[in-house]
């Protein structure tokens, strides 16, 4: 039996991979969704065999860890996408990061926003006030997205900076993503931020977003996928990577990794084993529940680089993971 | 004790008397045992709250409490906005539920015969066994669409072109805000305050009333020159346990408040945050240890902006109650 604890976001799909493994092998995996934060505290503190999050450690945090080296171990995809409610609008709005950081900051207050309108003819006749809606529960999906604003945005960079929770210049907030969802339906104008999984299975409407190669691209699973795969070639060796922003002509900028946190040197032999094979399992057979789950699957190249961490999980100079 | 020689009565009962002494000890000091235990776990939780919050009580010294830049990222920590937030909500539930809890307690206690009063305080005590995501469900889907369209509108146009008080009605009309907020608090402290000002007016002597009745007094006249007088001290109590019911609610207030941290503004139309809705939203992910110490010291100052409210009005109905010891 092994314990593990927190991100919400990944939730439904480690249960649901459990339960698969649990049926394969017997092994029971128990696994609390109390937020990033709580997984990290609880790796930190060593109260569980294993932590999730979505937003990666920091120095510090990697530093405060009891049980020596964490390793981060990329599980599945998560994509963010702007969601709004403009009756007017036709066709899907198009963004860039210079209106969706303006939007956010403050500094576009009115749909009709000449900067909007150039992207957006529609929006021309739309001369109201722009209501934002943020999460008010810190969070993984939150940290993705302003992860993004921070990259693209050097003032949202130096003003708010990346946070699971940070400083929102103005905005209501609302707790979770059917929070948010529900906040921007029942406000007329207003414009919110959701997982990517959580839009599409609401039918929510939501903006496209310009990449780095000026194309505006549909958030799918394919170009969610494709950020990770534009950017496992200059990938951190560690895996903290933030892949917003990423390269690649069809690669939907907007997205992260969630991450399972681990020690490298594991005291108990049997936990070490039982934690590295469901490890292995996820990040290969269990990638297929994913997508039907609404999880966008991590690339080959990345699964390949998990592989290596897990293998690289050690007791007493031995290697956990049973075979080579 | 010689009760074989000289047996009596009164000895009979002296003797059974020390063994019933015996288990009086023992049932006084269980009970002190029990009580003093409650005691130990309020000052339990005192202690551990400030040692919790010792990295940003140290860090940001009185400043915590009269700033309102709350920035987890730049650890930049000031809870005056979410201390605002709270003390609005809850005096504004405070002034739309006192009237109404007084006078159903007063129909109920003064003028409906005993089959319509107790039914109706029945009803009114069961809204104090709804949970309080029920309270903040519906306020979300029902009560704030009615807000947002109807009543702040209306409020706006009656009273924001007032002086002064139309500061209070000024901005867009979103129903996420300390309007709703108070409203849906007002409704989940209605129970404490009807039922409390219902006994307070029930312990009123009836030589109070019926001495005011033979001076040709009317209904009302008894009412308001006896046992208004007489109970002033109790209501005020009533208020104040509303109050620190309404400081503590979390849940429904955190779906209608709006969760936003900006600036402290007059405008009950203002989106904000309570000190208890901002400990429930930040908690499970506050990772750096200042901002966890930052969210439990906010929980300290709402326990003790609570324990005094409390105190107080546990003062004042401490002064009723002995006045009527007094009349007795």
């Amino acid at each position: 039996m092994l314990d593990g604890a927190g991100a919400t976001f990944p939730a439904v799909l480690y249960s649901k991979w459990y339960d698969e493994y649990f049926k394969l092998t017997g092994v029971k995996v128990n696994y609390q969704s109390i937020g990033s934060g709580g997984g990290i505290k609880g790796i930190s503190d060593q109260t569980v065999d294993f932590g999730a999050t979505d937003g990666p450690m920091t120095d510090e945090q990697m530093k405060a860890a009891r049980g020596g080296e964490i390793l981060h171990i990329p599980m599945a995809l998560g994509a963010v996408v702007p969601t709004y409610n403009i009756p007017e609008l036709k066709t899907p709005m198009k963004l860039t990061s210079d209106t969706l950081a303006g939007i956010f900051l403050g500094d576009i207050t009115m749909w009709n926003d000449a900067r909007l309108v150039a992207d957006n003819p529609d929006l021309a006749a739309v001369n109201k006030d722009i209501t934002t809606v943020h999460r008010s529960d810190g969070s993984g999906t939150t940290f993705v997205f302003v992860d993004y604003l921070s990259a693209v945005s050097k003032t949202w960079k130096d003003r708010i900076g990346v946070a699971t929770s940070v400083n929102w210049p103005h905005g209501l907030g609302a707790k979770g993503n059917e929070g948010v969802a529900g906040e921007v339906k029942s406000n007329l104008y207003s414009i919110g931020y959701v997982e990517y999984v959580y839009a599409a299975k609401n039918r929510l409407g939501f903006a496209w977003m310009q990449n780095q190669s000026g194309a505006f691209i549909e958030p799918t699973l394919e170009s969610v996928s494709a950020a990770a795969a534009g950017a496992a070639a200059n990938i951190a060796p560690d895996l903290r990577a933030s892949i917003v922003n990423a390269p690649g002509p069809r690669a939907y900028p907007i997205s992260g990794f969630t991450w399972l946190l681990a020690y490298r040197t594991m005291k108990d032999l049997a936990r070490a084993q039982a934690l590295t094979r469901v490890m292995w399992w996820s990040i290969h057979d269990g990638q297929k529940f994913a997508g039907d789950l609404g999880y966008v699957p991590i690339p080959d190249p990345i699964v390949e680089k998990a592989a290596d961490k897990i293998l690289s999980i050690h007791v007493n100079d031995r290697r956990a993971f049973p075979h080579s | 004790m010689r009760s074989d020689s000289h047996p009596s009565l009164l000895e009979d009962a002296a003797s059974g008397s020390a063994l019933s002494r015996n288990s009086d000890l023992l049932f006084s000091r269980g009970t002190a045992v029990i009580a003093g235990g409650s005691i130990v776990l309020l000052v339990g939780l005192a202690v551990l709250l400030i040692h919790d919050s010792l990295p940003s009580l140290s860090r940001y010294g009185p400043n915590f409490f009269v700033t309102t830049k709350w920035d987890p990222v730049f650890e930049e920590f000031g809870a005056a906005h979410y201390a605002y937030g709270t003390l609005v909500t809850s005096i504004l539930a405070l002034i739309l539920a006192t009237p109404v809890g007084i006078a159903t307690a007063l129909f109920v206690a003064e003028y409906a015969p005993r089959w319509l009063g107790d039914p109706i305080g029945f009803v009114i005590e069961l809204l104090a066994v709804i949970p309080s995501v029920i309270f903040g469900l519906w306020a979300f889907f029902i009560l704030t669409p009615i807000v947002r369209f109807t009543i702040e509108p209306a409020l706006k146009a009656a009273i924001g072109p007032l002086p002064v008080i139309g500061g209070l009605f000024v901005g867009p009309t979103i129903g996420r805000d300390y309007f709703t907020a108070g409203v849906i608090l007002a409704i989940m402290i209605l129970p404490t305050i009807m039922s409390i000002s219902r006994e307070i007016f029930r312990a009123v002597p009836d030589t109070q009333r019926e001495g005011m009745l033979a001076l040709g007094a009317t209904r009302w006249e008894m009412i308001s020159n006896a046992v208004l007088p007489y109970a002033r001290g109790g209501l005020a109590g009533a208020m104040g346990l509303g109050l620190a019911r309404a400081m503590g609610e979390t849940m429904a207030v955190t779906m209608v408040i709006g969760n936003s941290s900006s600036a402290i503004s007059a405008s009950l139309l203002t989106p904000g945050y309570t000190m208890a809705s901002a400990i429930a939203n930040q908690f499970t992910e506050a990772d750096k240890e200042i901002y966890f110490a930052a969210i439990v010291q906010v929980a300290l100052m709402l326990l003790v902006v609570a324990t005094i409210v409390n105190l107080l009005s546990r003062v004042l109905v401490a002064r009723i109650t002995s006045k009527f010891s007094d009349a007795a």
